[in-house]
């Protein structure tokens, strides 16, 4: 059998499942399609979390990033898990006691102002369609590599197929397609890992394996990957990092995102009770967790096993020559995403850090070396890596279904935010409040329809961006949504005029300052100052600067309530309401 | 509406308590052992690394899963010790 054939059964065996289960649990209430009539249970809400939690960023792109960045990298790590302890204690029992359907509904009801509200649908669009963009494009590119099929033809299958199960099946049917996804994508995540650690140390659990010794050296495998990387002009896997403010408020960024992003907050709104959502959060970690502690381990045995693949013999050796490369590598030159140019015309592969200028006037000159001669895109490593390490080919099928797993089912909780934000807060809540449940029903399906047309047309023409994309998504979340949550609940004293100011102070001033180093609107070329370090005030890149805008959001919107009226004495009591259980009926319309 | 009673201000305060906690452990787990801290922790060897790094990649997420359960197991508790609890 060939690999496209093994490829096509896996792929496709998932995705009947998928759409099995979609047209199974068919939605017939508008409670049904938004928030699965408020009963599914904690462990399994907890697996769905993940799976709308885990996207192409966390499966196919991020241990790549770790690969290249090494330590400087557990940002990642660190800031997409450590936004549930947040979201866990601060807003998700709260916001289920509140028991409506969206975030901008309990945003318009706590700052009782319809301006709050449209201002908290605002910055959910833009947040979730930026996010969204980054799914379907991700989506795109993994159907055309292993259906060998071109990018823009893989991108209409993703949407097609995100479109059938979402538009028929509403939240009901995504959380239990979501389950299913979520089973998917973790064992193709773990199958591989499980076998390359075995394969480097002896150890079966890839989290140990990392941290234990290099079976073929003798080293502990950290030792030698520090070792292999900096004889080829690379700085240690494991250096510690200059700039600690960046790292510490670009990790701060990413957990506040996490905690603030709507898609997943609206899941808490599906478990029973209020003592469940608190359960869910944990169970939510708990199968991220499984991926996130897995993710550094194949990050680091992914990288030992690239540079041993280019320097069978050692780094003090010749490399490869080119026309003996594994096959794995012609595949991806194929896709453009692996380039190779013999610069010193020996025809070997030399593979190393031309960047390192003493590096490059010493060592590389004398073996004469004329500069880096292949590229390897970060995002390939994981798709790449079971061919990297001579897994058997099911293996790189599981890891194919794992991938799109991952893109489709985050896209698709994306879509049913967006699309419950634009029919329930926008058209019910503001422009025709007598709407029908059928029509609210109906009114959803159009506008998940829209959002899949744009950001299909987005992911097809992506302008420039792809980090950029995910920065910005987290960065509104954080900036935006999530102070005014957090003081929604934690304050009484905060009023209308002082969230919405917030909100917009807080989103304003992260956009801003994202838009002059990636350019407005990351139109290319329209960027006032350069994106790099120099340029940054006080050495803050613009994807860390979300935390900043969250600062901001909490001084403008305290200040203001400050020298503003108080809050009438009903939403006073509403604020004392959500604080304890007692009384949470399931969430209800109206 | 219960409003306030003597009963659900303390409630209020012990989660409170339990939150500020709970967020020390999780700051100095993740920005303080993991980023600030790690120098200091430098001389602790963990296979073939220090203390610090495995904070940054596996130690913080294990800490966070343990926080949370906590939170949820202890917090429950509170609710019902106040009878704030659902039925």
């Amino acid at each position: 059998m060939s690999q496209f054939a093994i490829n096509l059964l896996f792929v496709g065996g998932s995705f009947l499942i998928y759409i099995g289960i979609a047209v199974w649990a068919k939605a017939g209430s508008t409670s049904d399609f938004y928030v699965a009539g408020g009963g599914v249970h904690p462990v399994t809400n907890g697996m769905a979390i993940g799976a709308d939690w885990m996207s192409a960023a966390s499966f196919i792109s991020m241990a790549g990033l770790i690969a290249a960045g090494g330590y400087a990298n557990s940002t990642f790590l660190m800031g997409w898990t450590g936004g549930y302890v947040l979201l866990a204690m601060l807003l998700a029992p709260y916001l289920r006691k509140f028991g409506k359907f969206t975030v901008p509904e309990f945003i318009g009801d706590r700052y009782y102002s319809a301006n709050a509200r449209l201002v908290a649908v605002i910055c959910l669009i833009v947040a979730s369609v930026t996010y969204v963009i980054g799914q379907m494009a991700g989506a795109g590119v993994a159907f055309s590599r292993f259906l060998e099929v071109d990018s823009t033809t893989g991108l209409m299958i993703a949407a097609v197929v995100v479109f059938i199960y979402a538009v028929l099946g509403g939240m009901k049917g995504i959380t239990y397609t979501q389950v299913a996804q979520y089973c998917v994508l973790i064992v193709a995540y773990t199958i591989p890992a499980v076998f390359i650690s075995l394969q480097l140390t002896g150890n079966p659990i890839p989290g140990l394996g990392m941290f234990s010794t290099h079976t073929d050296s003798g080293l502990p495998l950290l030792d030698k990957l520090n070792q292999v990387v900096t004889d080829l002009g690379f700085r240690e896997y494991t250096a510690d990092v200059d700039n600690k403010l960046n790292m510490v408020l670009f990790t701060l960024s990413l957990m506040i995102g996490t905690a603030g992003l709507p898609h997943v907050i609206i899941r808490f709104f599906t478990v029973p009770k209020v003592s469940d959502a608190r359960w869910s959060g944990g169970w939510a970690l708990v199968f991220i967790a499984l991926l996130y502690l897995t993710a550094p381990a194949v990050a680091s045995m992914a990288r030992l096993n690239l540079m041993t693949t280019i320097y069978p013999e050692g780094t003090q050796s010749q490399p490869i020559e080119y026309e003996a490369r594994p096959d794995w590598i012609r595949t991806w030159e194929l896709t453009g995403l692996i380039t190779y140019e013999d610069k010193n015309e020996d025809g070997r592969i030399q593979l190393y850090n031309d960047k390192n200028a003493d590096f490059a006037a010493t060592t590389a000159s004398e073996r004469g070396w004329e500069g880096n001669e292949m590229v390897v895109n970060n995002d390939i490593l994981v798709l790449a890596n079971p061919e990297i390490a001579n897994l058997p080919g099911w293996v790189i099928g599981l890891i194919a279904a794992g991938g799109l797993a991952a893109a489709l089912s985050t896209a698709a909780g994306l879509l049913l935010a967006i699309s419950s934000a634009v029919s329930h807060d926008l058209i019910k809540g503001r422009l025709n409040p007598n709407i029908s449940d059928k029509g609210e029903l109906l009114a959803a399906r159009i506008s998940m329809g829209i959002a899949i047309v744009v950001a299909t047309w987005l992911g097809a023409n992506p302008p420039g961006f792809a980090a950029q994309v995910v920065a910005l998504a987290f960065g509104i979340a954080a900036a935006s949504l999530f102070p005014a949550l957090m003081m929604g609940i934690f304050s009484k004293r905060v009023n209308n005029v002082g969230a919405t100011l917030g909100m917009l102070s807080g989103l304003t001033f992260t956009l801003v300052y994202i838009f002059v180093y990636k350019g407005w609107l990351f139109i290319p070329g329209t960027n006032n100052l350069p994106d790099t370090a120099e340029y940054w005030l006080l050495g803050i890149s613009p994807l860390s600067i979300g935390a900043v805008g969250a600062l901001v959001n909490f001084a403008v919107a305290f200040s203001v309530s400050k020298v503003t009226a108080e809050p009438p004495v009903e939403i006073q009591e509403l604020v004392e309401s959500v604080r304890y259980p007692r009384g949470a009926g399931s969430a209800q319309d109206h | 509406m219960s409003g306030h009673s003597y009963d659900a201000e303390n409630y209020w305060k012990a989660n409170l308590r339990l939150i500020f906690g709970s967020l020390v452990i999780w700051a100095l787990c993740s920005y303080g052992f993991a980023i600030l801290l790690r120098p200091m922790l430098a001389g602790i060897a963990v296979g073939g690394t220090d203390l610090g790094f495995w904070f940054a990649q596996q130690g913080s997420i294990l800490t966070f899963i343990v926080l949370i359960f906590f939170y949820a197991w202890r917090m429950n508790k509170i609710d019902e010790q106040f009878g704030v609890h659902e039925e």
